[in-house]
């Protein structure tokens, strides 16, 4: 540290002061990174691009929406025709939803396949999973401002879970509420914590970050980086590959917001919610249908509430329930078939959260459930003691460079 | 990856990218799970080029102000809002001053005044109750967003506004309710709205009722979409831009990682 790197002086001049420079530099330029990352890699970036999407569009939202029974709905579809590309602005928002988590549901099946929550990144995991659980609850307060019908009555069905707690259950949602029904006070609280658990959600991917960069990035064969010849400098390497994945998400994003901005929608929800009528079926939006499976394939209320957080809190102590101490898939012949067994059981209980809770559906919803926690709960545990292992490479570099050269990227990037 | 002889297209990732964009953008009108299945239209408004046919919005608008606004409000609809379907100012000032709203006066008191553009769409009732009694207890949905509002919009509308036939002999048809082939339920509150010749088109268009259905529900997918073509406008040139940074990013990648995979 005894010579700037920096030429400005006015960087320079700040920069002894309040390193903020040496800080980006070190961490978004010089930051080693495995070279051999694939583009499932890309994801976390993606993800925190949504979030400062979604803050941006939702703070311009906000500036026009009226949080009240008699004025929510209408106050939406005059963003939607009266202010200047505010349909724009809110079918961003609207769809930006879904597409984070798209790409948060891929980054974390991502995780699972590369075995990226083991030591030493189980808190960077952890971590995760509670950005999940925030932007779930965000995204529920979310989805009830319209004060469309889906808002109300999945307002009033999700928050009538709480009643399922014994003795205070009932005093709960009525704490939850505000009221003795979900009604103008429950849409002022879900407004305000809608603003206010974003920027929380800001907070903790600032942890997430500082957790990962720790140890830095898991790679696809989940081994540890072992020198300078295993690594790339974040930029200019990655700063473009994440550039490329982020023009490849844009395309699709922006497709769904031009083209079908409400396909992932429900119609019932350009309807103004009206407390006398409930919806034939009343449906979560998709990302919570596995989870809602879960929660009905239960026969017991409480059990299912219990079931449905269970799905989530097994995420949390994923890193000591698998045993294994070979992170990637690609070396765990019977955990890799598993591994794409748990993603589609995920997708088969997504299906079921859509279907009406009757016959066939509750029999394969409750063979999907058993399965979700026989995975997290059994066969983490127990599949190391029976998984024989493929050997792993001695490097990153070695299988790339058949065990020739050690130059370094760094050195590659230096020459230019 | 490590292959560079291959094209940009022939290059796995980007047909894998390409080949899904065109799926996603092909039209992806998923049926909604109803166990009715309605005709579906080919409507000019539908895939990623579709317009409005201004002509029959036009007829759509007669056909919601003669036959519809007897009963179903439009209270999202501004009368300005018209100009976006090729009506100029003194037709708008004309169309909305044939409404009257409440206003109060210099000295306090609720007098009428005609409606100007600036206003919302008159309801034809003062409240949902006035509307219910008026309609045997059936309250007449507003149709602002009605073709948003339904799965398969324009076309369930144009089925529903059509689907009126003779109840078979062994369904019951109680007072006050009508028999239609597309209603889940089959019986719906609403008579018949559309007959033959029911609207005298300006444009010497015979009316009959399905052209009338096509013609109100071009109309009432404007109003719950008002944005669309502008929306698919700008979409087509930001899916151009994006293409094209797409290809841009990819090319930079492909070389600034070439040292890297060449080693």
């Amino acid at each position: 540290m005894s010579k700037s790197k920096f030429k400005n002086p006015v960087v320079k001049w700040i920069d002894h002061r309040l390193p903020v420079f040496s800080f980006m530099d070190h961490e978004l330029n010089h930051y080693p990174t495995p070279k051999n990352l694939n583009y499932f890699w890309n994801f976390g970036s993606l993800a925190g691009f949504a979030l400062v999407a979604m803050i941006v569009t939702g703070i311009v939202l906000s500036m026009n929406y009226t949080a009240h029974v008699d004025y929510a709905f209408d106050s939406v579809e005059r963003i939607m025709r009266d202010v200047n590309h505010g349909w724009l602005i809110r079918y961003i928002h609207m769809n930006g939803a879904s597409f984070f988590f798209i790409v948060v549901y891929i980054h974390i099946f991502r995780g699972l396949y590369y075995g990226s929550y083991k030591a030493p990144r189980e808190l960077l995991w952890i971590l995760g999973v509670l950005i999940l659980l925030l932007m779930m609850a965000t995204a529920f307060m979310g989805y009830v401002l319209p004060w469309g019908q889906m808002s109300f009555w999945g307002a009033t069905v999700i928050t009538n879970l709480f009643s399922a707690i014994p003795l205070v259950g009932e005093n709960i949602v009525t704490w939850l509420w505000g009221g003795f029904s979900v009604d103008n006070s429950t849409l002022n609280r879900f407004f305000s914590l809608h603003f206010v658990l974003p920027f929380v959600i800001v907070g903790v991917v600032i942890l997430h970050l500082v957790a990962l960069h720790r140890f830095g990035s898991n790679n696809p064969i989940g081994i540890d980086v072992k020198g300078t010849q295993d690594t790339v400098p974040f930029s200019p390497y990655y700063t473009i590959k994440d550039l490329f994945g982020l023009s490849v998400f844009l395309s699709f994003f922006a497709a769904a917001v031009f083209f079908f901005p409400n396909f992932m929608g429900h119609p019932d929800n350009y309807i103004e919610a009206n407390p006398m009528v409930t919806p034939a079926h009343i449906v979560p939006e998709w990302y919570f249908l596995p989870f809602y499976a879960i929660l009905r394939a239960i026969p017991d209320k409480l059990g299912g509430v219990l079931f449905m957080f269970g799905a989530i809190a097994v995420l949390f102590i994923l890193p000591w329930l698998d045993r294994s101490s070979v992170r990637s898939s690609q070396f765990r012949p019977i955990y890799k078939i598993f591994f794409w067994i748990l993603l589609l059981d995920c997708i088969l209980l997504g299906y079921l959260g859509a279907m009406p809770a009757e016959g066939i559906y509750v029999i394969l919803s409750r063979i999907a459930t058993a399965y979700y926690f026989f995975h997290f709960l059994i066969l983490f545990p127990l599949l190391p003691y029976i998984e024989k292992t493929k050997p792993l490479p001695i490097s990153i570099s070695e299988p790339i460079l058949g065990g020739g050269s050690t130059a370094s990227a760094f050195a590659v990037r230096e020459k230019k | 990856m490590i292959n560079h002889s291959s094209s940009f297209f022939s290059n796995n990732i980007v047909k894998l990218y390409l080949g899904l964009l065109i799926i996603f953008s092909s039209n992806l009108s998923f049926a909604a799970g109803d166990k009715i299945s309605y005709p579906q239209l080919n409507w000019s408004f539908s895939g990623i080029l579709g317009t409005f046919d201004r002509a029959s919005q036009q007829r759509g608008l007669q056909v919601y102000k003669e036959v519809c606004s007897g009963c179903h409000g439009m209270r999202l609809l501004a009368y300005r809002n018209l100009k976006a379907i090729g009506y100029n100012e003194d037709e708008i000032k004309a169309f909305a001053s044939e409404n009257s709203v409440n206003t109060i006066n210099d000295d306090g008191e609720v007098v009428e005044r005609p409606a100007r553009p600036s206003d919302k769409f008159v309801s034809p009732y003062p409240n949902d109750k006035a509307a219910r009694a008026a309609n045997g207890g059936a309250y007449p949905p507003d149709l602002s967003l009605i073709v948003k509002a339904r799965p398969d919009g324009a076309n369930y509308l144009h089925a529903l506004l059509t689907g009126y036939i003779d109840a078979p002999a062994d369904q019951k048809v109680p007072d006050g309710m009508y028999y239609n082939k597309y209603y889940s339920g089959n019986l719906i509150g609403m008579p018949q709205p559309l007959y033959d010749d029911g609207v005298e088109y300006a444009d010497g268009t015979k009316a009959t009722p399905d052209q009338m259905a096509k013609d109100v529900t071009a109309f009432l997918a404007w109003a719950s979409e008002p944005e669309m073509e502008d929306r698919k406008r700008l979409g087509i040139s930001v899916m151009l831009f994006l293409l094209l940074l797409t290809a841009l990013s990819y090319f930079a990648m492909k070389q600034i990682w070439a040292p890297i995979k060449n080693q």
